[in-house]
């Protein structure tokens, strides 16, 4: 474990990536951040406790005995074997989410406020091992540690204790209802019921943060969970499930299954005894698991899906502000983001100046080793995604954009690429058209707003959008006319629990976090009482 | 078990322990015994002026709590709610010395409530939902719940405890500050919140607890110009002069949760012992002091010599004594006062021509103690079946029919609570559309909880406490309208 690259070594840039120290122009948005001398560290040589399945509370080696390698993605080195799940080891999983559900269980039973109560619980013991759990993800997902610290570990604890909040106020209502006869009278309220057993695929970019959105809102509205963490990030999510078990959730509430998509995934999204699937990752995937759920048991779905995500920037903005929430916006999580602004429109008076400005600040990033201070850029997560980007920054080159930085690979080890920024951009390139996910900024040049709207819905995604202007009829406009299921208004990325987060057209189905991802882990029953006498 | 520990006796302002400015105090007696606990410090009219501009620096623009995440507000409450159940068993203590309830259900009802629905409200400081409205003309509009500001809050002595997270929980997690002012009677546990408070985070000048009586604290905190609600729980009587001081003064808020005499109708085909067991609790829990008391119970007439019998049974079998003997159903009343009253009661329902079943008198040397009274043979028309007696008095009237019974239940100025027990569906849903209550409990009484509303018809009462209900006593609708260019669905 304590073979991390050298610090000095992996900080040298090549290609012209500047290495100073980038304090705070990188900064997270949350406010708890303190100053740099009590920046947290990560956990030296962090223990790998858990790496078999975890079902009905308990531990359990995968039923075909075959296991998944674990990798650092910033050393390309073995972490550790993680037990991999199958259709067969899914099986069990259901059996035990099932056995859960049952009629009269101790989570059926229990009161709404004790479910919040465990969820409260839960986000106390994520507290408490935030370090920890902050340098396993950092050490299996190559993201930069303190972003790890302070992002996706604050925005876990954050959605857990949300979530605890709502388990009992998720209220159904009385409705006043008639058919017209005169002398059928009725009384109707609606009970907001669990669903049943949820099956959760979550990806490898935001692994616990992930795992946070997808569980909290299941469990607060009382249902069963089997999820699968992405084969290439499973150990924060097998850390939680030793949480989940230490903060008295019962047993086959919470299982996890790390195993593969094709296997593990497709055994979840086909099951048919899984009442309903909540997936996040590509379009592609998505599609797979809507079809299956057709084929098997018409499973209630949402999709969590890619995105080709336009952010605006009009002439009267704040410049510097705006070429920096540009920048972080697609190069956060080394672009690994399915809502990675990477369609920057630009209007044509500033489009040089926020070319150059961009390229600079691109410049300025220091890659290397993501659990160093000071670094704040690291590995892709795998060869192949690795390949991918840097197949689709060749035909950026090939299809005539202009390479303003970066474009090749970087480092002598792990899978890092540098920053690059292409300008001169036209909407029919692949780059334009195609998510990257990866650390690539196209630049594009717009005129109107008539014209900037036309071009950023054209697309078969709608995720999110970014429009930056202080006129307030611009942003106005532009927000209404996106077809985006988040809009930002001079900010990108600014995300929480509370707001719905999900996408429009072929980025999605239905909505995570705020109140609107309770709608997707209930059903709603109408009982209707006859009554002998009807008064208002 | 309780030991000399920490009990504040001061004045709780800016997160500061104050002396009152009259240098005025009060002493505070443990009414099973009689005695004097200690002496509290007495706020009055300059008091209240402290706090009051405590309290609205808090509420600045600018300020710490108007400027905190709405999620950072819950997480207080619900450290606050940590602190409660970590110091459970001591504040279950103080309570039952200062107010004479039994310790157990102190501990059981009282605090659990207490902790419980500061964790309720707690959870709902960043869920509270303004709208977005598809207004007619080229305009957008959206609505935010922004705190009111400045809450006067004026609570009862029967539960001191609970009455404090109920008015602290909304107000808090809507954002507003708050001048909270416990009973004369009972001040001890609410100063004891105040530490907790303390502890917990909450910034200096949101919460500000102020001992005090009526006539001076309470009337300073109804008419003052720099308070933007009140929120009372106590006698119809005070209630009024609560909402008519606010009329005279700032046309404040006001919220009010007022007496009741509160019907619980009794079916032939009820299960006879659930209903025996429930109407008794429903009348005699804390000593009878609860506005939520079933005082005027209807039986049907197949079962009302039996329901009788065995509810006297029930209430001479009902253990009345020590607060802090395990076995204790009913300790004391809370004052001298209160138990003259109650007797008085008694006296009047015996002179009306009611049946005295059982009961009827003080009990002890020491303390404040009635005997479990029940009556039989009550007519509506007799002061024991109209008044709030607040006391162990059970009244047990005999009806025919549910349109009479519908009739003679709605027939009273009150209008807080009402139970039915039947095992008839429609008897059920007739009965309970019908009840003027703010509250009907069908098969059971005085199930109470956090996430559910509570507040009175009629006179007992104005707006809702607990429950989402709660939260729109606390805030104020700020609706925001934007001119657009060009308007799309």
């Amino acid at each position: 474990m304590n073979s991390q690259p050298d610090n000095d070594h992996q900080q040298q840039s090549d290609n012209g990536c500047n290495h100073q120290i980038p304090n705070q122009n990188h900064k997270s948005e949350h406010g708890d951040r303190p100053g740099m001398q009590a920046l947290p560290m990560p956990v030296p040589d962090p223990p790998i406790q858990y790496t078999k399945l975890f079902i009905s509370n308990e531990w359990h080696e995968s039923c075909s005995g075959r296991k998944i390698p674990v990798y650092n993605p910033a050393t390309g080195e073995l972490l550790c074997e993680v037990e991999e799940a199958d259709a067969e080891d899914v099986e069990k999983a259901v059996r035990s989410a099932r056995a859960a559900f049952q009629m009269g269980s101790p989570w059926r039973s229990m009161d709404a406020s004790d479910r919040g109560h465990l969820l409260n619980r839960l986000a106390d013991l994520v507290e408490r091992d935030r370090l920890l759990l902050a340098t396993l993800e950092a050490l299996d997902s190559g993201k930069v540690f303190l972003m790890a610290y302070f992002v996706d570990l604050m925005a876990t604890i954050k959605t857990l204790r949300y979530y605890g909040g709502w388990a009992d106020k998720i209220h159904g209502k009385t409705i006043p209802v008639g058919d017209g006869q005169r002398y059928c009278h009725y009384f109707t309220y609606t009970r907001h019921e669990p669903i049943g057993v949820c099956g959760q695929i979550i990806p490898w970019n935001f692994p616990l943060m992930m795992f946070a959105w997808k569980i909290a809102p299941a469990l607060c509205c009382g249902n069963t969970v089997v999820i699968k963490p992405a084969e290439q990030t499973p150990l924060s999510a097998l850390h939680m499930a030793a949480l989940i078990k230490e903060a008295g959730f019962p047993p086959g509430v919470v299982n996890v299954v790390p195993g593969y998509g094709q296997t593990a995934g497709c055994a979840i999204s086909h099951h048919m005894d899984i009442d309903k699937v909540a997936f996040t990752g590509s379009t592609a995937v998505g599609k797979l698991i809507q079809k299956a759920a057709g084929d098997s048991n018409l499973k209630r779905v949402t999709l969590e899906l890619g995105g080709k995500n336009p952010n605006i920037v009009f002439a009267d903005c704040d410049l510097e502000y705006a070429v920096e929430q540009a920048h972080s916006g697609l190069f956060f999580n080394q672009g690994q983001c399915c809502l990675a602004g990477s369609r920057v429109f630009v209007e044509e008076p500033i489009y040089e100046e926020f070319v150059r400005r961009s390229v600079e600040r691109a410049r300025s990033k220091v890659l290397g080793n993501p659990l160093l201070p000071g670094v704040d850029q690291g590995p892709q997560i795998d060869q192949k995604q690795f390949n991918k980007i840097m197949e689709l920054i060749e035909s950026g080159k090939r299809e005539g954009a202009t390479l303003e930085c970066g474009g090749s690979p970087w480092g002598q080890q792990g899978l890092f690429i540098q920053p690059t920024v292409f300008s001169n951009v036209t909407d029919d390139m692949r780059i334009a058209k195609e998510e990257i996910f990866g650390p690539v900024q196209q630049i594009m040049c717009f005129r109107s707003v008539h014209e900037v709207i036309q071009r950023a819905n054209a697309t078969h995604y709608g995720l999110a959008a970014g429009v930056f202007t202080n006129d307030i009829d611009k942003a106005l406009t532009v927000s209404s006319a996106l077809q985006a299921g988040m809009v930002w208004v001079n900010c990108y990325n600014a995300m929480s629990a509370q707001c719905p987060f999900g996408g429009f057209k072929m980025s999605g189905n239905g909505r995570e976090l705020g109140e609107y991802a309770l709608q997707e882990y209930t059903e709603v029953k109408a009982v209707t009482i006859k009554i002998s006498q009807k008064n208002s | 078990v309780y030991s000399e520990g920490f009990v504040p006796a001061d004045i709780f302002i800016n997160n500061e322990w104050q002396d009152s400015v009259s240098g005025k105090v009060f002493p505070v007696y443990n009414p099973a015994t009689g005695e004097q606990i200690c002496e509290v410090q007495e706020a009055e009219k300059a008091d209240v002026d402290k706090a009051v501009q405590a309290a609205r620096l808090a509420f600045s623009l600018g300020s710490v709590w108007r400027r905190m995440d709405a999620s950072e507000r819950g997480r207080l409450l619900s450290k606050l709610a940590d602190l409660v159940e970590r110091d459970s068993v001591y504040l279950a203590t103080i309570e039952s010395l200062n107010s004479g309830k039994p310790f157990l259900p102190t501990l059981f009802v009282d605090l659990q409530g207490t902790i419980k629905t500061l964790r309720y409200f707690a959870g709902y400081a960043d869920k509270i939902h303004g709208t977005s409205i598809p207004m007619d003309g080229e305009y957008l509009t959206f609505t935010r719940y922004e705190p009111i500001g400045v809450c006067g809050q004026i609570i009862p002595w029967n539960f001191p405890l609970m009455m404090t997270a109920w008015k602290l929980g909304p107000a808090l997690a809507c954002g507003n500050t708050v001048i909270l002012k416990p009973a004369e009677q009972t001040p001890l546990t609410c100063l004891y919140i105040a530490a907790l408070i303390k502890e917990a985070g909450f910034p200096p000048g949101v919460i500000n607890i102020l001992p005090g009586f009526g006539p001076t604290a309470g009337a300073a905190i109804a008419s003052h110009m720099g308070i933007d609600k009140v929120a009372f729980t106590g006698s119809t009587e005070v209630g009024k002069l609560i909402q008519e001081a606010a009329g005279k003064s700032n046309l404040k808020r006001v919220t009010l949760e007022l007496g009741g005499k509160n019907p619980n109708i009794i079916f032939a085909d009820a299960d006879l012992d659930l209903a025996v067991e429930q109407a008794h609790q429903g009348v005699f829990f804390n000593a009878g002091q609860c506005c939520t008391a079933g005082s005027r119970i209807y039986v049907e007439e197949p079962i009302y010599d039996e329901f009788v019998r065995r509810s006297v049974e029930r209430a001479k079998r009902r253990r009345v004594g020590s607060p802090f003997d395990p076995t204790t159903e009913q300790g004391p009343q809370i004052s001298r006062e209160q138990q003259n009253r109650v007797l008085e009661f008694i006296q009047s329902g015996i002179s009306e021509g009611a049946k005295l079943e059982c009961g009827g008198k003080a009990l002890g040397l020491k303390g404040f103690f009635i005997e479990p009274t029940v009556f039989s043979n009550v007519r509506d028309d007799m002061r024991i079946a109209r008044e709030e007696i607040f006391g162990p008095v059970q009244q047990i009237m005999k009806f025919k029919t549910l349109e009479e019974v519908i009739e003679r239940a709605n027939n009273t100025d009150y209008g807080l609570v009402a139970a039915v027990f039947t095992n008839d569906i429609n008897k059920a849903m007739t009965i309970s559309t019908a009840m003027q209550a703010g509250t009907v409990w069908i098969n059971c009484f005085n199930a109470l909880s956090t996430q559910c509303p509570f507040g009175g018809y009629k006179m007992s009462g104005n707006g809702r406490e607990l429950g989402e209900s709660g939260l729109k006593e606390y805030s104020e609708v700020k609706t925001i309208t934007m001119k657009m260019v060009a308007k799309n669905s």
